[in-house]
């Protein structure tokens, strides 16, 4: 019964603490990749295969929450959004959806550019423009949550990362229709 | 007896006492069974060396059925009542079943999963399924002299999870303690992974007999990462045989008229297949047509061109490029064909890996984990993190989905929604849960409809019911919910859209204890036969070494009771056998003592002049 309840314990730290990483944007995603490894290896279920159904749901219990901290730390852009929830200015992707008039005047811009795109050649065209903003952004964001240390920043460069992400999709969704 | 025991002595088949865990690739045209001895993987053959069963159930009016080898070779005569490839109606409704031609039994509409009618009554799947998944574990068994303590089954990456759960029915049915469903392709990267010791990007490519699959990789020491797979469930090599067989019904002009005559056709379009993989073209000398390699490849250039866009897919879900793929692994006998071999070479800009044998090395790999889930192997550093294949949702207004587990997630995973009552004192709620990529509802695999009872009754929109969906490592969903302000837990009933409820998996168990008299029946016949035929080759060779220690009289009656035997070993009754044998061992109970003496006496002289 102790060891459920000092796990439980553990299961409860944020996703820094539990892969025992600095709690900053910048981070190698080789480290992330090998902690995330080698903490699947000590309490992922197919380890307690042998040992009965308790143990297997002790163990799914880690294996889940091990994932879901994995899942955020490894792309930059939920990160940044898990970073600013912490530090007390969640993003609220959903309900907050007001951005500013020169981001809305370029997506209006891209959008448009998508839909004369005719060519995978013009499509890949844009594919490249997007990204070159896409990495400006990330470094925005990088610079607000690990230097200027203003979170409240990093919030509106996380809200325009996912305009991006989902324009990049739709490029890619057109990419498969012409091919 | 003693004298004539085959068997050496301490030579127990399963020395060390390990627990027997076996691997099993259940697959649409055949299935194997593996496991992992003296630290090897390796296939087990069945009692005349093959290793390959043919998944074909042939059910008979009588009750009994006819599994493997001796139901295909009926499957031309009998095909109302074969049923083959019932891997493509796992999990499935009659609506989205597509059968291959030669497949001719009647599927019934019951609602949820479909159903075939057979002279033997109404079969679902996972019982037709069971019945090849207890022959491989009689062969397991038989092979081991032991019981299985458990077993891997694989299933296609992207199988959904009405499709898994009806395997893992299937299993559970045929008395198979299930330690893990594992993709086929990672069950084949582990075979390769292991036996070459590579490490990077690889992707598998497994054109089967019904499905294909295609999943990217990343193998380091010991970690078997699948980062995205795609694929078709209805897309394999039974396709290619369609088109052969539309291209001799195209030729000579003549439709099949009935069920035999289809049947014959498609059993024709698969052996032309298989010739056409070998030669570049192949004359049907009975049909008075040549089919050459290149018509056979312009008639099935589009399903190939199917399986690459599938590739490209996965690809772009992992991010990466062919560029990044360090080796591709064939899988499926399908990629004995030479334009698959080429367009896979073509795309990823390298020759695929060939080495082991693609019928074997899903079973293989999934034997190697088994042997691991079964404790087996301590040191053992084997780990297999795998996605789910298939976004989850839920249904919202507007028949719309709502994402709950996007696809390509590592599993275990775990995702959380809250949802409200819009109804004053209402104390349930309905979820549907879907699988797919579309955004329509109509669009996508239903899985089952979750009804939540027991939320307590409060004001509309108070009740907050956090409701988590779990998907475990063998990519099966549930479901858990709990209204957050009591902290009640809401009660789940579910209804699987195509799945079996619990009562109807009692219901086919029970159903199976009942013929499982008929099965111990069948199997006591084959073993006293089997039994039989040892004691008579030891007979007839002891009788061939020290026939001459016999008086006349007593040959008479040896060969008497060796011939009441022979004649014997035609009778359906286990009980008769078994007593002609015994009557036979009784007959040669003096002879046996002779040639123990002659033995003796033979050792001790030997040993006399030895010491001389």
């Amino acid at each position: 019964m102790s060891d459920i309840l000092v796990s439980q314990a553990g299961l409860q730290a944020d996703d820094f603490t539990l892969f025992d990483l600095p709690r900053q944007f910048a981070l190698d995603r080789a480290a992330v990749d090998a902690r995330w490894k080698a903490m699947q290896r000590e309490a992922h279920p197919d380890r307690f295969a042998a040992q009965g159904a308790s143990a297997q749901r002790i163990a799914m219990q880690w294996s889940v929450r091990i994932n879901e901290a994995y899942q955020r730390l490894k792309e930059p852009l939920s990160r940044a959004a898990y970073l600013c929830e912490l530090a007390g200015v969640p993003v609220q992707a959903q309900t907050n959806t007001a951005m500013p008039a020169q981001f809305l005047m370029q997506q209006m811009e891209w959008r448009e550019e998508l839909e004369a795109a005719n060519t995978s050649l013009e499509l890949d065209a844009i594919v490249e423009m997007v990204e070159r903003e896409r990495i400006k952004m990330l470094q925005q964001c990088e610079h607000a949550l690990d230097v200027a240390h203003e979170p409240a920043q990093a919030v509106s460069a996380v809200r325009s990362l996912m305009f991006i992400d989902k324009f990049l999709q739709d490029v890619h969704q057109r990419i498969d229709q012409i091919s | 007896m003693a004298l004539l025991q085959i068997s050496e002595p301490g030579q127990s088949p399963n020395p060390h006492g390990r627990r027997v865990a076996i691997g099993i690739d259940l697959g649409t045209t055949h299935s194997l069974v593996a496991s992992v001895r003296h630290g090897i993987a390796e296939c087990l053959p069945d009692a005349q060396g093959r290793v390959l069963l043919p998944s074909v159930v042939r059910y008979l009016a009588d009750g009994r059925r006819q599994i493997g080898f001796e139901a295909l070779a009926q499957q031309t005569a009998d095909p109302r009542n074969t049923i083959a490839s019932v891997k493509r109606l796992m999990g499935r409704g009659l609506n989205d079943v597509k059968l291959p031609q030669q497949a001719d039994y009647s599927l019934i509409d019951s609602g949820a999963m479909v159903q075939v009618s057979t002279c033997a009554g109404i079969k679902s799947p996972v019982e037709v399924s069971a019945e090849i998944l207890a022959t491989l574990r009689y062969r397991a068994e038989d092979t081991f002299n032991d019981d299985i303590f458990g077993a891997v089954i694989t299933v296609p990456a992207y199988f959904d999870d009405a499709q898994r759960q009806a395997t893992k029915d299937a299993a559970k049915l045929a008395g198979l303690n299930v330690l893990r469903l594992i993709s086929e392709p990672t069950a084949a990267a582990i075979a390769y992974g292991l036996d070459n010791a590579v490490e990077g990007v690889y992707a598998v490519y497994d054109l089967g007999g019904g499905t294909f699959d295609i999943s990217i990789l990343r193998l380091s020491v010991g970690v078997f990462e699948v980062i995205a797979t795609g694929g078709d469930t209805a897309l394999g090599g039974d396709d290619y045989d369609r088109v052969l067989a539309d291209l001799i019904v195209a030729r000579t002009g003549i439709a099949p008229p009935d069920a035999v005559a289809r049947a014959q056709l498609m059993a024709q379009a698969r052996q032309l297949k298989e010739a056409l993989s070998a030669e570049t073209q192949v004359e049907l000398a009975d049909a008075g047509i040549t089919i050459t390699r290149s018509e056979f490849e312009a008639a099935s250039a589009s399903l190939t061109e199917r399986t690459l866009v599938a590739a490209r897919k996965a690809l772009r879900d992992a991010s990466m490029t062919v560029n990044d793929v360090k080796g591709v692994v064939l899988v499926g006998g399908s990629t004995r064909m030479p334009q698959i071999r080429a367009a896979v070479a073509n795309y990823f800009a390298q020759e695929p890996l060939i080495n082991l044998n693609p019928d074997e090395v899903v079973a293989l790999g999934a034997a190697i984990q088994a042997n691991q889930l079964a404790g087996n192997n301590p040191e053992g550093d084997l780990l297999l993190l795998d996605v789910i294949p298939l976004s989850l949702g839920v249904e919202t207004y507007g028949g719309l989905v709502e994402r709950i587990v996007p696809r390509n997630q590592t599993i275990p995973t775990a995702m959380a929604q809250d949802f409200t009552t819009y109804k004053d004192g209402q104390t349930a709620l309905a979820l549907h849960v879907v699988q797919g990529e579309r955004d329509l509802v109509a669009d996508c695999r239903s899985l089952a409809r979750f009804e939540l009872r027991g939320i307590p009754p409060m004001a509309a929109g108070a009740a907050r019911i956090r409701v988590t969906f779990t998907v475990d490592a063998d990519g099966l969903l549930s479901v858990h919910a709990r209204e957050q302000v009591s902290s009640v837990e809401a009660q789940i009933e579910v209804r699987p859209s195509y799945g079996l409820t619990d009562q109807q998996i009692a219901g086919m168990l029970q159903e199976s204890f009942r013929t499982a008299q008929e099965d111990m029946q069948a199997r006591a016949l084959v073993e006293a036969r089997v039994d039989a035929d040892r004691l008579l080759l030891a007979i007839r060779g002891a009788l061939d070494a020290d026939g001459d220690l016999l008086e006349d009289n007593e040959r008479v009656a040896i060969d008497a009771a060796i011939d009441a035997l022979v004649a014997g070993l035609s009778s359906h009754s286990p009980a008769e056998i078994e007593s002609l044998s015994k009557a036979l061992a009784l007959a040669t109970e003096s002879f046996a003592a002779m040639r123990m003496n002659r033995g003796i006496s033979q050792a001790l002289s030997g040993r006399h002049i030895e010491t001389i």
